[in-house]
């Protein structure tokens, strides 16, 4: 792996990218739009949850914004980032380019990974971290350098699982050409990530940590944000980090050799 | 002769787009699943006992998702989309010279998938009432009467949305963030999410007149028997429509007027 060679590419991809995205500019400020108009909604809907209660799943109004903070950001890193890049896999498998990406001197999860951004995603990331910083002041959290390392291993151990749940249904689309809006399903299921896990029944607190990760994804950032997340809740999330991680590689590394171009 | 050419017209759009669809039952079906997030809510209100305080029961309030549900899945809307792809790709030339409006062929697409959709959405429901088997029900054939009529005016009243959206194309190109926009407060005043009649008292004295509330809201209640202004709210639906439609056909008009094939 040639570190500097994937950075200069990547400088490359950045640029390319973002150039033809500003094409559409006024569509970058409807998209704008679009995240204020979302936070207010979740915001608003959550205020409906508190209306006659303190707290729901043990997690008061305040506490509850962290996680709508996180989930904000990690939606942002999704929209600029993930599904960009990860809606075009099935494009390119469906008309055949994937041959190209292959066939490039470059790593392919790489290359298919990072190809694009939307930039209209940076509003909401820059969103979610003011939310943020006003819920370090109505929680009256301490700041010192534990409190930004730990908060830093998480967040970047749930954009680790997000990125590969999003890897890994994008990639079965090599089998099945059609099912590309199982993303959609990700998706709609992702949404539950903006409330305690707490708040719901057992069995779905089962489903959202075993078969769809949205507990590691933002419970536990929130909980580490908060300071009352036990010392194992933080390793078990980096461990499943890592596992998904290396079983998406495996998984596309896997898929490629079922590939068989458009058309044969 | 001429009414027999109509006829002929739409059974022969409906057949066409119908065996279309057929070939895409796994797609259809993961957009079935992708709706259940009002099963999710479900669980968040009862879970907390959060519907204490608006008063509906568990059975009643859980009747109300599922139906929430239902209406959803047979108002889902995205002429936008296709259209968007159509006039991008230069389709919609042909489509123009046809002696056919081409949104009666997006119309036959979505009532084609919904008839497609409907065992799917069966199904699920079925696992629905396995899960909350006190709240099996069979509503009276006035309320699934009347809740059907509702849920297909719900539908004109999208499709009227978003096909005028969709001629937005002529103009700007990319008309989808748009409708992304629109989506923000359909998702959140509808009642796919919370009830309405959960809202706070300064949303609910202005958002009976607004067109969210007749979208999943009003047919959901019809549906489920739970309390709800029958006539005021065919009345607003009839209402909108009457509003959208003209303004449909005259941005249609202008937009053709002004379209000019790619490349000219």
């Amino acid at each position: 792996m040639n570190f500097k060679k994937y950075l200069k590419v990547y400088k490359k991809f950045l640029h390319t990218s973002l150039a033809s995205e500003l094409e559409y500019k006024t569509n970058i400020f409807i998209d704008l739009i679009t995240a204020i108009l979302s936070l207010i909604g979740s915001i608003f809907l959550l205020s409906i949850f508190f209306q006659n209660n303190t707290s729901i799943g043990g997690w008061g109004f305040e506490q509850a914004l962290i996680i709508q903070g996180i989930y904000t950001v990690l939606n942002g890193i999704t929209n600029t980032w993930f599904n960009p890049n990860l809606t075009e896999i099935v494009k390119h498998i469906r008309e055949g380019t994937l041959d190209f990406v292959l066939l490039k001197p470059i790593d392919s999860q790489f290359f298919i990974s990072l190809k694009k951004i939307a930039p209209s995603g940076f509003l909401e990331i820059i969103l979610g971290f003011c939310l943020l910083i006003y819920c370090i002041k109505i929680n009256q959290i301490n700041l010192n350098l534990n409190f930004f390392t730990l908060c830093l291993i998480t967040i970047i151990c749930s954009i680790s699982i997000l990125y590969s749940v999003w890897f890994f249904i994008s990639t079965t689309t090599i089998w099945f050409i059609k099912t590309w809006n199982a993303t959609e399903v990700l998706r709609s299921f992702l949404y539950i990530g903006r409330f305690p896990l707490n708040s719901f029944s057992f069995s779905l607190r089962v489903f959202f940590s075993v078969f769809i990760p949205i507990a590691f994804i933002t419970t536990i950032p929130s909980e580490v944000f908060l300071g009352i997340s036990q010392l194992w809740k933080i390793l078990l999330e980096v461990i499943v980090a890592l596992v998904f991680l290396l079983t998406s590689r495996k998984f596309w590394l896997f898929a490629l050799k079922f590939y068989s171009s458009a058309s044969s | 002769m001429e009414s027999n050419l109509i006829k002929n017209k739409i059974s022969t759009l409906l057949k066409v787009q119908y065996s279309n669809m057929m070939e895409y039952r796994v797609e259809i079906a993961l957009w079935a699943i992708s709706g259940i997030i009002p099963f999710f809510m479900l669980n968040i209100w009862t879970n907390n006992n959060l519907n204490e305080s608006i008063n509906i029961s568990n059975i009643m309030l859980s009747r109300y998702f599922l139906c929430a549900f239902f209406v959803r899945q047979f108002s889902v809307v995205w002429v936008v989309f296709s259209f968007e792809e159509d006039s991008l790709l230069g389709k919609v030339s042909p489509y123009l010279i046809q002696p056919l409006n081409p949104f009666f062929r997006y119309f036959a697409q979505h009532l084609a998938e919904q008839i497609t959709r409907f065992p799917f959405a069966l199904v699920i429901a079925f696992f629905f009432f396995i899960f909350n088997p006190d709240s099996i029900w069979i509503p009276n054939l006035g309320s699934l009467f009347l809740g059907t009529i509702s849920t297909f005016l719900s539908f004109l009243i999208q499709f009227l949305i978003q096909s005028i959206i969709a001629c937005l194309c002529f103009w700007t190109e990319k008309a989808s963030s748009i409708e992304r926009l629109l989506f923000i407060p359909t998702l959140f005043l509808s009642g796919l999410l919370a009830p309405v009649v959960s809202f706070p008292e300064y949303v609910k004295s202005w958002i009976y007149l607004t067109p969210f509330p007749y979208l999943i809201d009003f047919p959901a209640n019809l549906l489920s028997g739970n309390p709800t202004n029958v006539i005021g709210g065919f009345i607003m639906q009839i209402l909108w429509i009457m509003l959208f439609f003209p303004l449909f056909r005259k941005i249609w008009t202008k937009g053709t007027k002004k379209y000019t094939a790619m490349g000219s």
